[in-house]
């Protein structure tokens, strides 16, 4: 079999007519960006205030505007180059593109924390962004290995070389270029605004997503409510999609996911009234520092009903997220991916772009609630002389106690959860995701919302019955991890035997 | 100045999609631009500083909105690119509603004396405004949850099956 290359990844499928057009539209868009971001930076410079900051703001996004487009009329010119430059450069220039958008994003946050607030803003919402799309090929590569590992399967292995690592951009960049098709009897407005009704949601809930107490766009005292309002929203657009399409498998899609949203929000938001009744508040970031003393403070282990709390969130995030068992939306086996089957290109990218954004902030949402936030296991009072010390110690403390990183950590181990549950479990039936919904997860929620506010009111903080419970579900939930941890462990022990022939070449020390 | 620009920009959305949602004559069209005058006054609400407000002007009629497409496809799928326009009647009716509304609103307008604006608008706590609703207000909010739960239980009672066209038992 002849190799397949990035380059083959990357094959241009414009028509020989509309490249040149494409090429045209993007380099000059670009130029004129790029152009009206140095105006504006001239301007700033002799501007105060506010004015000074908003011109500052402008023109930074005009020059990130205008950077991608000139970056994509160069793909779309030069794609056999630019496969080759990735093939060659591709996994250093990747790492310097990380470090870049961190740098850029967060650093004046933290540097400089007087400036004003709109610089704020705009440099989280950059980071933001630049999460979101990081994020999302990272976790669409890992989902297809996961997806081959767990079925004796290789995965994407050849596009930049190392288990295919590359695969994502190389499928980013080649959607990318793709014809944008309208169906022909469809609404082609609606079909047009869909993708960006799903996916500017999606991404906007990140402004009120803490990734730690300091690192978070705008601390809000609402900021849950936002989070979950924002959620919500996200349907409309696959709705609109589904409907655009006109097609009935298009339209069954978007109906099933009306119908499982609007159902599972109910069992949702009884899951979410446990923490808020716990901690009293509905900001996140108070929510994640009452978790701060060690891993038998979290709240999902204080005490059994914040436990199956904790688990009814689990799954009724599964079902907004619209991830098997409940993928019954897209149900590629039956609907052919159901409301975007019409999409293809950018607009098919914006939709897999919310999914996954959706994913990691149900995630980190479930870290947040339920699992000790930005904290590690260890009490947070241990690294106490840490977090003011000098700025290497405060690196440590970082890594160690309590950090942004250890969010991200506990986010995509959520996301690792929901795609290890996407290719084990089977998809059940829509009368069954409404009677799971009806008659086990609205019972079993309510009962536990009322056993809780009686554990408020009856049971005190200090009381021998809290301390016990409190350290059964420790250490029950201790005994999960371990389980978890041994049955990894004994994976790769017995990886030859557990995997396929074909894979067995590629493990990692063969 | 910045907050008077973004005023603007937010009215004239609402404004627009307003418009639109009038003139509109496909139904999941106007329910896209009904979402954007309710996401646009939700907005204002971000603008003044009253998030906890505009955060359940999105939830609530986010869901809404919904259920408002929802129900449009399933009513209108049968006859396909039906065009929604009014009757001579229902449109001098509805005419004659908006004038008498917009001249209430006017006279409402200016009568009032606008207290001068505060330097700065300040955020009301969560926290506060839930032990007013529980303590000051406890009378209007028990009475509108009662009033939602007669709804509810409405709906419930118009969506039963009546006796002669149940579905047979599924087993």
């Amino acid at each position: 079999m002849a190799e397949f290359t990035t380059e083959d990844a990357l094959r241009s499928r414009w028509s020989a007519a509309a490249r040149p057009r494409a090429v045209r539209w993007f380099s000059g868009l670009g130029v004129v960006f790029v152009l009206g971001a140095a105006a504006l930076g001239l301007l700033a410079t002799r501007l105060t205030g506010m004015s000074y900051a908003v011109a500052l703001a402008v023109a930074v996004v005009l020059l990130l505007t205008g950077g991608s487009c000139l970056g994509a009329a160069v793909v779309v010119q030069y794609p056999r180059a630019v496969g080759r430059l990735l093939q060659r450069l591709g996994l250093p220039l990747f790492l310097l593109a990380v470090a870049a958008i961190i740098v850029v994003a967060w650093a004046p946050v933290l540097l400089w924390p007087d400036k004003p607030l709109i610089v704020r803003d705009v440099l989280a919402v950059v980071g933001a962004v630049g999460f979101v799309s990081l994020f999302a090929s990272f976790a669409i590569w890992w989902e297809r290995k996961v997806a081959g590992r767990i079925q004796s399967r290789l995965g994407p292995m050849r596009v930049g070389g190392w288990h295919g690592w590359a695969q994502s951009i190389a499928d980013g960049l080649k959607l990318f270029q793709k014809e944008d098709i309208l169906p022909g009897g469809g609404d082609a407005v609606l079909f047009r605004m869909a993708a960006y009704v799903t996916f500017v949601p999606a991404l906007s809930l990140f402004i009120a997503l803490p990734f730690s107490a300091a690192w978070v766009g705008r601390d809000l005292d609402v900021g849950l409510l936002l989070i979950v309002a924002l959620f919500g929203l996200g349907v409309i657009g696959v709705l609109l999609g589904g409907w655009a399409s006109n097609n009935k498998w298009s339209m069954y899609g978007a109906m099933r996911e009306a119908c499982q949203v609007i159902s599972y929000e109910i069992p949702l938001g009884f899951s979410l009234l446990i923490p808020i009744m716990v901690a009293g508040t509905l900001r996140l970031t108070t929510i994640g520092e009452l978790q701060a003393g060690g891993f038998w403070t979290w709240l999902a282990f204080r005490n059994p009903f914040t436990l199956i709390a904790a688990l009814t969130f689990l799954i009724a995030t599964l079902a907004s997220c619209k991830r098997a068992p409940f993928d019954l939306p897209e149900a590629e086996s039956e609907l052919v991916a159901g409301y975007m089957t019409e999409y293809s290109g950018f607009r098919w990218a914006l939709f897999m772009f919310a999914e996954y954004a959706e994913m990691f902030a149900a995630g980190a949402l479930t870290a947040i609630l339920f699992f000790g936030a930005w904290h590690s296991p260890l009490p947070a009072a241990w690294g106490a002389a840490w977090a003011t010390g000098p700025l290497w110690q405060q690196a440590l403390h970082g890594v160690v106690f309590s950090g942004p990183l250890w969010l991200i950590f506990k986010g995509i181990f959520f996301v690792y959860v929901q795609i290890w549950l996407r290719w084990t479990l089977p998809r059940i039936r829509l009368d069954q995701v409404m009677h799971a919904c009806v008659q086990f997860m609205l019972p079993v929620t309510m009962v536990v919302l009322l056993a809780q506010t009686f554990w408020q009111l009856l049971v005190p903080a200090g009381s021998v019955l809290a301390v016990a419970l409190n350290l059964a579900c420790t250490v029950l939930g201790a005994l999960v991890a371990l389980g978890i941890a041994s049955i990894a462990v004994y994976g790769l022990r017995y990886r030859r035997r557990l995997v396929g022939t074909l894979v067995v070449d590629h493990l990692p020390g063969s | 100045m910045y907050e008077a620009i973004a005023f603007y920009l937010l009215a004239a959305v609402v404004a627009g999609s307003a418009f639109g949602c009038v003139i509109a004559t496909n139904i999941v069209r106007m329910a896209l631009c009904l979402l954007g005058t309710l996401g646009g006054v939700a907005l204002l609400y971000f603008l003044m500083a009253a998030n906890f407000l505009g955060v359940v002007q999105l939830i609530v009629y986010a869901g809404g909105t919904l259920i408002v497409i929802v129900f449009g496809v399933m009513l209108t799928s049968r006859a396909a690119g039906v065009r929604l326009r009014p009757k001579r009647s229902e449109a001098l009716a509805g005419t004659l509603i908006c004038i008498g509304l917009l001249a209430g609103l006017v006279t409402l307008l200016v009568r009032t004396a606008w207290p001068a604006a505060q330097s700065e608008a300040q955020a009301y706590d969560v926290a506060w405004l839930g032990n007013e609703l529980l303590s000051t207000y406890l009378v209007p909010f028990e009475m509108v949850s009662v009033l939602l739960l007669a709804v509810m239980i409405g709906a419930a009672f118009l969506a039963q099956p009546s006796g002669k066209d149940k579905e047979p038992e599924e087993r």
